[in-house]
């Protein structure tokens, strides 16, 4: 859009308070021209509340917001915007589309209440709807679109404005399932064929993973990790990460000591049996003596039906199925080791049984120690 | 759960409990359900699963007795609900079943356990028994803390356990959902799906579940009914439905699948053979399985799940397909890969560990035990 890639967002010590309740705590972030950055955690975390101080619907009660060279937000100095002075499009869950007017009075609405002049209003309008792909349906009522098109007219509203940053609050959350990975897929080659700087929020780690350049974990107003969605999924930062971002075993465990990149560590089971040593990457900053958490992925353990062979005798652990859960493309198992809950990606024409013994078996750097 | 001994001794040899028989139901001149028939034996979960307009929530409803049907029968172990033929037709009240619907209609006056004991009051149980009842099934469903909240004061997903907890306390002989968690997001509504199986399994009362949702259905389920436009597409377990799939609507109904349009070249009559696509002037014969009633010579439907398609830097030789990376996105327990060759985009699923980069010339070899030739 005649080279508008977008501004930046510094959002620096942002709070706000609801009351005694502190919904977001000194929340520092800067967001690359461009980029599009997903705020996700679950309900509570402070996601929404910070996306709406960056669109002005919220007053920060401390902090500084600036949009490109501008200060949107400054609770200090008692500097707040209005919404429509911040130059931000909004795309909503809802999708709060006209159903009695068409796709262009619906895209246009919004120039037209500001009463630009009838020829801005076309161009603008046509130019966001090719832009989504909807430029076939301008004359079209609202009313017969499907799920994933009226979603492209929320976007197409949002474009119309021609503004530096795009903000979407959970819009996909109301699509079934096919329908999300579709959008998912779209909406990312939208995003890059436009390049405007885009602040995602969403509970969906899946979303998170496959839209983001960079994700930004939440958890009671405060940010978790900062990272590409490789890192985040691969080198959580800790176990609400590793837990909240796909699946993932923990195992409590203490560190014994350290060989090179390393970590060896022993797991005192909860069912009596004699204590297991096992060995993972990372660690970082953990002393020998310390618990730490050992986090294990579901697609990096690999289930045996006897004992394997020709492999160190660590990272074997002996196990009972649980149950299995078919999904498909994989069944998902969950393995009682020692107490401990492990849960195992098989392909899925595998056939388990409740109650049978197995063998588990990981490789030291497909499994990752964290230090809390 | 008590039956009557004497129903069971009227329950047919198959051992199927809840029996629907050339079910047939029309809305004007439209056919909303066209001759269908399935039956589950007791404590079976079976779900009635397609699109919107398929027949499934009216199939649902006319097992409830809340629709009265034009042709066929309908019964439950060995008691006739509906036999339009015969004149028969038992008010929904009298049938015994518990129902779960996609809006919770919970009282929101009343508590959540005074929610539950509704159904055990209306029957004139004593007191000390709904008490007790109402206490263990609260357990059950996970609410034993919220007894006495109100019922307004409850999650989505709270409110949904209340309803299922009302739906069971009377032990009735059939559970009917329809569409139960699609109002919930997506996090809770993969683990209700679990937790709803394992109570289900738990209380062991048969039940028949609608749902559109092809993935609630693969977690839930003991058999699956696939429907389409009123009738049956296919009657299986979940496996059997995702690994073999009679047609190629329901392999592209159920999972994500690669269809490509082909001619059987051989079939040995044993299921295995072979089919030949082509694609921009490319041609291949690949090893499959070929579906029951694809003669050789016919035209099929190559079905292939991107899960048994593996992208790999060297060239197996023949059989393998060379495209392009198109696309390859981190899903953090796999990669969604596409490929491109000629005009048609393979989706894999890849290990994460395989880093497939975009533009990246690769070869795909199929899994000739999971690649099918179908009717299309």
């Amino acid at each position: 859009m005649t080279g508008r890639a977008g501004a930046t967002v510094e959002i620096q010590h942002l709070r706000k308070n609801f009351g005694a309740e502190l919904a977001v705590r000194d929340l520092s972030l800067s967001v690359g021209q461009g980029e599009f950055v997903t705020l996700l955690g679950p309900s509570g975390c402070g996601k929404t509340t910070t996306l709406r101080c960056v669109a002005g619907l919220e007053r920060p009660d401390g902090g500084e917001i600036r949009i490109g060279d501008s200060v949107v937000a400054w609770a200090e100095r008692g500097i707040c915007l209005n919404p429509e002075d911040r130059n931000i499009g909004m795309v909503f869950q809802s999708y709060a589309i006209w159903p009695h007017m068409t796709v262009f009075n619906n895209v246009a609405y919004g120039l037209r209440v500001r009463h630009a002049p009838a020829s801005v209003i076309r161009e603008r309008t046509m130019r966001a709807l090719e832009l989504v792909g909807l430029a076939d349906l301008a004359e079209r009522y609202a009313t017969r679109l499907s799920g994933g098109q009226r979603q492209r007219v929320a976007l197409a509203r949002a474009m119309v404005y021609e503004p530096r940053v795009l903000l979407f609050d959970e819009p996909l959350s109301n699509l079934d399932a096919k329908l999300r990975e579709q959008m998912h897929v779209e909406l990312v080659r939208l995003q890059q064929e436009v390049g405007i700087t885009s602040i995602y929020v969403t509970h969906d780690q899946a979303e998170a993973l496959v839209m983001s350049d960079r994700v930004v974990v939440m958890n009671h107003g405060t940010i978790q990790q900062i990272g590409d969605p490789q890192t985040i999924y691969a080198r959580p930062a800790n176990s609400f990460v590793a837990s909240f971002i796909g699946a993932a075993s923990l195992l409590d465990t203490t560190l014994l000591g350290r060989n090179g990149a390393i970590c060896e560590l022993v797991v005192g089971p909860r069912d009596g049996s004699p204590p297991l040593r096992l060995r993972a990457e990372g660690g970082e900053g953990a002393v020998t003596g310390q618990h730490v958490v050992l986090s294990l992925r579901p697609e990096d353990v690999t289930l045996h039906l006897s004992q394997p062979q020709g492999l160190s005798h660590d990272n074997v652990l002996r196990g009972e199925v649980i149950d299995t859960v078919y999904l498909g493309s994989f069944l998902d198992c969950c393995v009682n080791v020692g107490g401990f809950e492990i849960g195992v990606q098989l392909d899925h024409y595998e056939q388990l049984a409740p109650g049978q013994k197995v063998f588990l078996s990981f490789e030291p750097d497909h499994a990752l120690c964290l230090a809390e | 759960m008590t039956t009557n001994p004497s129903n069971i001794a009227m329950q047919n040899t198959s051992g199927a409990y809840l029996q629907v028989s050339g079910l047939i139901k029309h809305f004007g001149r439209d056919r909303a359900v066209d001759n269908v028939s399935f039956a589950i034996p007791r404590g079976h979960f079976l779900t009635l699963l397609g699109p919107s307009g398929c027949g499934k929530t009216t199939t649902l409803m006319s097992i409830a007795g809340l629709h009265r049907i034009d042709a066929g029968a309908i019964s439950l172990g060995g008691m006739v609900y509906t036999a339009p033929a015969q004149g028969v037709f038992m008010p929904p009240e009298k049938r015994d079943i518990g129902m779960v619907f996609q809006s919770y209609a919970i009282w929101p006056h009343m508590t959540v356990a005074q929610n539950v004991a509704y159904p055990l009051e209306i029957r004139k149980i004593p007191r000390s028994e709904i008490d007790d009842r109402v206490a263990g099934v609260l357990r059950l469903v996970g609410l034993a803390d919220m007894a006495g909240k109100l019922a307004t004061n409850l999650s989505g997903g709270q409110q949904q356990r209340a309803a299922l907890a009302r739906a069971i306390v009377s032990h009735p002989r059939l559970l009917l959902f329809d569409e139960p968690l699609s109002n919930l997001d997506l996090k809770l509504r993969e683990q209700m799906r679990v937790e709803l199986k394992r109570i289900q399994h738990e209380v062991g009362i048969t039940s028949v579940y609608v749902t559109h949702d092809q993935s609630e259905a693969l977690v839930m389920s003991d058999d699956i009914v696939v429907m389409s436009k009123g009738r049956i597409e296919q009657k299986g377990g979940p496996r059997e439905i995702y690994t073999q799939p009679a047609n190629s609507y329901v392999s592209n109904f159920i999972g994500v699948v690669n269809l490509l349009k082909g001619r059987v070249v051989e079939a040995n009559g044993a299921g295995s053979g072979r089919i030949e696509i082509s694609q921009d002037g490319m041609c291949v014969q690949l090893p499959c399985q070929v579906s029951r009633g694809i003669a050789a010579g016919a035209e099929a439907m190559l079905s292939v799940r991107p899960e048994n398609v593996q992208a790999t830097r060297e060239n197996g030789g023949a059989g393998c397909l060379e495209g392009e990376v198109m696309q390859s996105i981190f899903l953090g327990n796999c990669i969604d890969c596409r490929v491109r060759w000629g005009s048609f985009e393979w989706k894999i699923l890849a290990h994460p560990r395989t880093r497939l980069r975009k533009g990246e010339r690769v070869f795909l070899r199929l899994d000739p035990a999971h690649t099918l030739a179908v009717v299309p």
